[in-house]
């Protein structure tokens, strides 16, 4: 087996260990951080269609690099922004993500 | 012998992965994520993805794992830790993963022949751009409106997270990241590493053009620099409400936008460059983004403002 294809295998499975988590985990920050794994595995399999597609003198294709290297940051800027509401949301009052919502004027600070 | 190094490192993620969902204590998932995004930048590495591992080892494993870091120490007094869904649901979770990796791994086992690629394109016209390093010429040439996107995506991020901030706090710091233990070890390396920290990361950026590197490396080394100082207690976080801060946060995207529309006078469209003057353009454009995006990456991991601002 080659080099690529195992890492797809790999990318296989992590996609489906963070969905896994994301199902089981009640409270938000164990989502965020499966959705993240969900990512990880995403992002790998541009990593083989590059080494795949390697060829003109380049040892990978670059496009598919060059994409993931934007999802790799966009990806952060969404973790970030998903980390600042859980900890609002829960300055604000809710304990998990069942706890009934709070009627909007209690939201406000 | 080389098939035994991605034997073994595939093992390794897999079981960081499995660790990281299922280990019952929060931070110890965050860890082993973060180990995760160390072992994946080392995958790239074996995938000749230099530019990625980089990237990766800096984003992946290292802003998203202090993110994550910080939040679990805030969490811990408040969140009750969530009662997991019956043996059912978990079955039929198990199930539906598994199913949705093998269909993966089915698509991976299946390759079309010969294999889509676009390197040859992107190598036939590298030399209008002038640049050396392919993944450089995508990311600010050939699909440079992805990459300003991706930009106004940070801008947008910072804007949301600053949004979060109480009415009484607004224009204040962030909460301050100082670890409540004083350390030694992490107050030497604060005052010891900046220095090469700041060569390394301008290096980056200057040599991303023709080499692995580039903006966002870069730039993520100096906001690594900015957050390891802010941590040892040697910098405080910046108010928001400071007009120099936002500058610097909308400089890099702005003088994008501004290439881009110079663009159209230069060569007929947005974001098309002369190609004689293709590299310059491109590398300051480059310069300008490194510099935004380490100011946005300290904001974002600093957070919202935490405390009423100074008079």
């Amino acid at each position: 087996m080659s080099a690529p294809t195992l890492y797809g295998l790999c990318a296989a499975a992590l996609v489906g260990i963070g969905l896994f988590g994301l199902i089981l985990h009640p409270t938000p920050l164990r989502k965020v951080i499966s959705f993240n794994l969900v990512g990880c595995g995403a992002f790998l399999f541009f990593g083989i269609a590059a080494r795949r597609g390697a060829g003109a003198g380049f040892a990978g294709d670059p496009i598919p690099q060059a994409l993931v290297i934007t999802g790799i940051v966009v990806a952060f800027a969404a973790t970030a922004l998903a980390v600042a509401l859980i900890l609002r949301m829960l300055e604000a009052g809710a304990s998990t993500v069942d706890a009934k919502p709070l009627p909007p004027d209690d939201l406000s600070p | 012998m080389s098939l035994l190094v991605d034997l073994v490192l595939v093992a390794l993620i897999l079981m960081a992965a499995v660790w990281t969902v299922l280990v019952r204590d929060r931070r110890d998932a965050v860890i082993a994520f973060i180990v995760l995004g160390l072992l994946l930048s080392l995958v790239w590495m074996r995938l000749y993805a230099v530019d990625v591992a980089l990237t990766e080892a800096a984003v992946g494993g290292g802003a998203t794992g202090l993110v994550l870091l910080r939040a679990c120490a805030r969490l811990l007094p408040v969140e009750a830790e969530g009662r997991l869904p019956g043996p059912g649901t978990q079955i039929a979770a198990g199930l539906l993963s598994a199913i949705a990796a093998a269909g993966l791994a089915a698509v991976v086992l299946s390759p079309p022949v010969p294999y889509p690629s676009l390197a040859a394109l992107a190598a036939e016209n590298i030399h209008q751009v002038g640049l050396g390093n392919p993944v450089t010429a995508v990311l600010l040439a050939y699909r440079s409106l992805d990459t300003l996107l991706e930009k106004v995506v940070l801008v947008l991020a910072v804007i949301g997270v600053w949004a979060l901030t109480p009415d009484a706090f607004w224009g204040g710091a962030p909460g301050s990241l100082k670890s409540k233990h004083a350390s030694g070890a992490l107050d030497l390396l604060a005052r010891v590493l900046p220095p090469f920290g700041i060569v390394v990361g301008i290096y980056l950026v200057w040599n991303g053009a023709d080499h692995p590197g580039g903006t966002f490396q870069g730039g993520t080394v100096l906001a690594a620099m900015w957050l390891l100082m802010m941590m040892a207690d040697l910098a405080d976080p910046p108010e928001i409400r400071l007009k120099r801060l936002r500058r610097l946060v909308v400089f890099g995207p702005a003088v994008f936008i501004a290439a881009g529309f110079a663009g159209i006078f230069m060569s007929g469209w947005f974001l098309s460059y002369p190609p004689d003057y293709a590299k310059p353009i491109i590398v300051a454009v480059e310069a300008a983004l490194a510099l935004s995006i380490a100011v946005i990456l300290g904001l974002l991991v600093a957070g919202p403002a935490a405390e009423p601002p100074k008079r």
